[in-house]
Formats: C-alpha cells, structure tokens, sequence
C-alpha cells in the first residue's frame, strides 16, 4: 500500500441533462492519508451522499480523478473493469442504519465478505472471529442481528467494513441513532482500526458530539469542499 | 461460500412451511386429478383384461357394448363358433342397475355369463365360480358383498359364491356376475302389468287375432314374452390366428361388428374417456396457473421485503447470480416442499376416493419436473426485481 489513502481531484458530478440538470459535486478536492480518519460536514443537499457513492463506486462521477490506495481507479471514466470486485476488496462501507444480513448471524454477517472475495469458510469465519473479538463482540458472534442492541450491531458493522481489509473505510451517519457515549466509542473504535490496519476512513457527519475528535475536516458546501483543522480532542 | 436461499429458508421457516403446505395441497389435487385420469384408464384396460376375450362382437354399426348399447340375437354365437380360428364363444350381457344389499341399494354393473366360458372373471380372490345356472352370484369386492350375502336383482335373490377385485364397468361401477339366463330375465324383465296390457294389445289387433287361425294369438304372445336378446359375443382365439384374420370374415359373413383388443382399448381410452380426461386436462391447466402464481406472489412478497439487503449484498460485491441465484433457490425449496405435502396427502387420501386413483411414480416424476420449471417461471419476477436493485440505495440519501 503506497502513502496515499483516497485523492481525490477537481470531481464533479451532474445529475440529469439539459434544464433539469442537477451540479450535486462541482469542483471536489480531498485526500486522506493510510491510519487517518477525516470528517466529512455540509448541510443537506450538500453532496455529501453524492460524494460517498462516487467513491464507492455505485455512481459515476461526470469529471475528475480518484485514487484508492496506490491505484487511480477513476480519470474521466473507470479505470478499472470489475467495480464489484472493487467494492469488494478495496472499501469498507458502513451506513447510519447498520443493515447486517437478517438471516445470517453476526459470524457469517463479517465473514460473507471474505467468503465472496473466494474465501474458504473456515478462513473467512476464522477472520470474522478476530474482528468480533477486536470490537467487543466476540461474545455475540453466534447470535442473529436483530438479538444485538444498536451499539453491538454498529460494531458488527464495522467488522464488516473491515473483513477484507480494505484501504478504504466509508462511513455515512455512522453514529447517528447512538447515544453521545456510544457514538465516541464507535469513532474512538474507527480511529483503532484505522491506524492497526492503516485503513483511510472519511466519515459523513452531522454529529455534533463527534465533530470535535477529528483532526482534520472537509467542510462541502454547494458542491465544492473547504478544508478545516479540526480540533483533533482526545476521545477519553 | 454459504448458502444465502438456505439461511433465509431457516431464518423465516414457519412462512415457508405454511406456503409449502399450501402450495402443497395444490400439488396433491394436481397429482390426484391426473391419478383418477389414470384410474379411469386403468378401470377401463382391467375390463378387457377381465373380459377374458379377444373379439367382442357387437350388433353392426355399433360400439358396443360398453360406450353403446348393443343387442343381438342369443344365437348368433352359434355361428361364430363355427368359424376359423375361433376357439370359444359366449354370450354377454351387461347392464347397469341398482341392486339390494338389505335394505340399501348398491349401484352396480351386472354381467350376464355363461359359466365355464369367456366373460367368466380370470382371478377369484376368494369362493368359487358360479357353478349352477340359476342364482349364484359373483360380486366385485367393491361392492362390499361377502361370501354367502344374498344380492337382490329385480325379483330375485342370488347366493354369492365368489369374489373378485378390481372388476368395474367403464363407469366405475363394481362388477356381479350372475349366470346369462338369469341376467337376460333381469334386464328385460316385464312387470306384470306391461305383460297384461300387451297382451291385450296384441289381442285387439285383427292381423294377429284371426279367427278360423287356432294357437296364431298365442304363438305370437309366446314370442314376445320371451326375449333372446345379448349384449354382446365374446370370443376366444385359437392359437396362431391373428385377431384381425378372425374378426374380418364374422364382420364380413355374419352383418355383425366386431372389435379387437386394441380396438376396443382405443374405443374405452381413447372415446369414452376422452371428455373426462379433457376435463381433467383443463384442471391441471389451472392449477399449474395457480401454483405459479401463488409461488410468484409468495418470492415477490419476500424479495420485496428484502430489498435494503440485496442493495447492501450487491454493494458489498455479491453478484448478480448469486442474488438471483438465492431468489430462484428459495422458489425450488418452496416447490419441493409443496411437492413433498402433495405427493404425501395424495397418497394418504386416494385410498378414500370412490374411483380408484392410481398414482403412477412417472407422473409424480412428470409433476416434479413441472414444478420445478413453475417454480423457476415464478421467480423471475423477483429475480427481474432483485436485479433492478441499484446498490446506491443501501448508501442512502
Ligand atoms: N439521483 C439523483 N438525481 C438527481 N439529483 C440528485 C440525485 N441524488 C441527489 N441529487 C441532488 O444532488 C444534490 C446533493 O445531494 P446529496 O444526496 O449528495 O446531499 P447530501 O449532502 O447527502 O444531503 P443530506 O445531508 O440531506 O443527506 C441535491 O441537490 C440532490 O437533490
Ligand atoms: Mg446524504
């Protein structure tokens, strides 16, 4: 893995043609390094999700460049043919709600990822176990999703996110339905894996209670993104 | 890899099991329309088998005697016996009645033979054959008769001395046989009043009733008193002579028609069954619909259900085969359970039909394979959904 986490350079992204057109990214400029975890803020209707989708390669953005790890998968069009492959092996994606799989318990909820990346079974539960165990689940692994309070399924999320280790982590809302104690937990817990698995993570927030721990902050409004210093606060 | 199909079948268990009970049902009066169909058959071939002959001769132009009603004379098989290749010949008669058991009326066909020759039934399952040429009776199980019963026909009582099984009419009606001569007097049987009152007729008329012409009135009320009629001749082949080399000179000689095996077999299967087995037809037709789309209506409900997790599955790399393939999976588990209830309350219930449903393993195989392709049909509705799922969704707004 080379020193660059995710760049992203001058993207944009057009919604629709013609009088309808929406410019939802107009002049995009972020990078995040291997180990950190940036925080992404804007208003609504701002572009954020937009943002998210671009690099996660579910949309297609109309003009820019992005590199993930040491590779450029996009530069006015996909560089790469295997999007799914992409998504993956290369990024993690964690949501607001945690949408674990109803019908699989929380082992094979991780190790499906591992297991669809061609993974044996035994591996890739060997693999789920050690991520539930470094996220305080380990004692929950045989459970069903819907046993788990919020806090368990957010962390069962994340073990997700980091099954095949990704150099990438996308995170949107991720604390939005926790409590102020469990919301510093999740990102005091992101801010671990990033930095064990040296794992570039942005973070799509809202969240007042977790603004602060970031070091560093993208602020985007109208389509167009301001770097900040964040506070950087010690999370106890 | 896991099975995704296989967990979620486990994970919501009680609505797979009701579906499949349901669909289940289904099948089974699937599999049971087309057992009567092959019952039906089935009665029909045991009735030639039963017959015991190998040409039935019937009164010309017809297709006597069990999809039509024939008559001839109670001598013509005099002649036929005389003729080449023919080893044995006998008088039938069939008719179709109400018989008494006590008290109660049993439907049942009545079959007049002459002991000893063709008509007589192959295989007793219990007693004798009818020995004597009055009285004795032999009478399908079906019927619920016994050794020793005594069955009411018209006015007369008949020991019952034999059992047979699986002897019904084209109808399904179980079998008695009874000796020709009672059975002649059964079926034409006049009450006494219409005897009376032809008589009278017959006396009124001048052309019959001549005077200076002594014993012409009663010669002629004798003749018709008494009835000489049949149902049809059975005849037994002598060996090496083909059916067909038999039948063309008594068609041709005697200005009588007759019918070989595979004759009649195509006249009972293929004419007189051919508009219940249409009808049933019609059936499958509709229950395949209804299967498919009750299977249909059930994968799309759950797949419907399950779209935030196919965005997450497909945003997470799973491909678009596995997705359909789980969808379909779960469609063919759902068939197999509803085919496995079906093939099981088939066979539990047929015994209780009144007609006998024969429920042949080829069809079970055939239904099977109809299910599974039903099944398959049925789930790519869903499939088309689940394929429309655009992952960008599982990111949200
Ligand atoms: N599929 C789409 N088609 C057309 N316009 C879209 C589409 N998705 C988003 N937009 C528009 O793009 C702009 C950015 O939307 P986006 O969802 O990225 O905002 P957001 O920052 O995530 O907002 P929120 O904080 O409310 O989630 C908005 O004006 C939105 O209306
Ligand atoms: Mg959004």
């Amino acid at each position: 893995m080379g020193d660059v986490g995710i760049r992203i350079e001058n993207l944009r992204k057009r919604y629709g043609e013609g009088d309808t057109a929406v410019d939802a990214l107009k002049d995009v400029n972020m990078t995040v390094a291997p180990g950190e975890v940036v925080g992404l803020i804007g208003p609504s209707g701002s572009g954020k999700s937009t943002l998210l989708k671009c690099l996660g390669a579910v949309i297609e953005p109309s003009a820019g460049r992005m590199t993930l790890g040491d590779e450029l998968i996009f530069d006015d069009g996909w560089k790469i043919p295997d999007l799914r492959a992409l998504r993956r092996d290369r990024i993690g994606f964690i949501f607001q709600a945690p949408y674990l799989i109803p019908f699989l318990d929380v082992t094979d909820n991780v190790a499906l990822l591992p297991m669809l990346a061609g993974q044996r079974n035994g591996a890739a539960r060997r693999r789920a176990t050690d991520l539930l165990e470094a996220l305080d689940v380990g004692h929950r692994s045989h459970a069903q999703p819907a046993e788990l309070s919020g806090g368990e399924q957010q962390r069962v999320a994340i073990a997700r996110a980091l099954a095949n280790q990704p150099p990438v982590i996308l995170a949107d809302e991720p604390t939005a339905p926790l409590d102020s104690e469990r919301a510093l937990a999740v990102i005091r817990t992101l801010n671990r894996m990033a930095e064990q698995y040296r794992t570039a993570i942005i973070v799509v927030t809202h969240d007042e209670k977790i603004i602060p721990t970031f070091r560093r902050i993208y602020q985007i409004r109208d389509g167009k993104t301001y770097e900040e210093a964040g506070e950087g606060r010690a999370i106890a | 890899m896991i099975s995704l199909a296989g967990r979620d079948i486990l994970h919501s268990w009680p609505r797979f099991v009701l579906t499949g009970m349901g669909l289940g049902l289904l099948i089974g009066v699937t599999l049971s329309m087309a057992g009567i169909y092959r019952g039906m058959v089935d009665d029909a071939r045991a009735l030639i088998d039963n017959s015991n002959a190998a040409l039935w001769v019937v009164q010309q132009g017809t297709q006597g005697p069990y999809a039509e009603s024939s008559s001839l004379r109670d001598d013509a098989y005099r002649s036929i016996r005389g003729m080449p290749g023919v080893a044995a010949a006998a008088n039938v008669t069939y008719f179709t009645m109400q018989v008494g058991r006590g008290s109660e009326d049993i439907r049942a066909m009545v079959v007049g033979i002459e002991p000893g020759g063709p008509g007589e039934p192959g295989y007793l399952v219990d007693g004798r054959h009818i020995t004597r040429s009055h009285y004795e009776a032999v009478a399908d199980l079906k019927t619920g008769f016994r050794l020793g019963d005594r069955i009411r026909i018209r006015r007369h009582e008949f020991v019952v001395v034999g059992l047979t099984r699986r002897m019904v009419s084209s109808g399904g009606d179980p079998m008695v046989f009874i000796p020709l001569k009672d059975a002649q007097e059964a079926q034409f049987l006049k009450d006494n009043d219409a005897i009376i009152s032809e008589r009278a007729r017959t006396a009124a008329n001048p052309a019959f009733n001549r005077p200076g012409v002594p014993g012409l009135l009663d010669a002629i009320q004798a003749s018709q008193a008494s009835n000489r009629s049949v149902n049809a001749v059975l005849v037994q082949l002598r060996e090496g002579h083909a059916p067909e080399s038999v039948a063309a000179p008594i068609r041709r000689w005697k200005h009588l028609e007759v019918f070989t095996r595979v004759q009649m077999e195509e006249i009972l299967v293929a004419k007189l069954i051919a508009t219940s087995a249409r009808q049933i037809a019609m059936f499958l037709v509709i229950l395949a619909v209804v299967s498919a789309a009750i299977v249909a209506f059930i994968i799309y409900t759950m797949t419907l259900g399950k779209i935030r997790e196919i965005a997450v599955l497909k945003l997470i790399g799973t491909r678009n085969r596995t997705i359909a393939g789980m969808i379909l999976q779960q469609a063919l588990g759902l068939g197999l359970i509803g085919f496995v209830v079906g093939k099981t309350v088939a066979t539990l219930w047929a015994p209780i039909f009144p007609k006998y449903v024969l429920l042949e393993t080829g069809d079970a195989l055939r239904g099977l394979v109809a299910v599974v392709l039903i099944c398959a049909i049925a789930s790519t509705l869903a499939i088309r959904v689940a394929l429309k799922v655009d992952p960008a969704a599982a990111i949200g707004g």
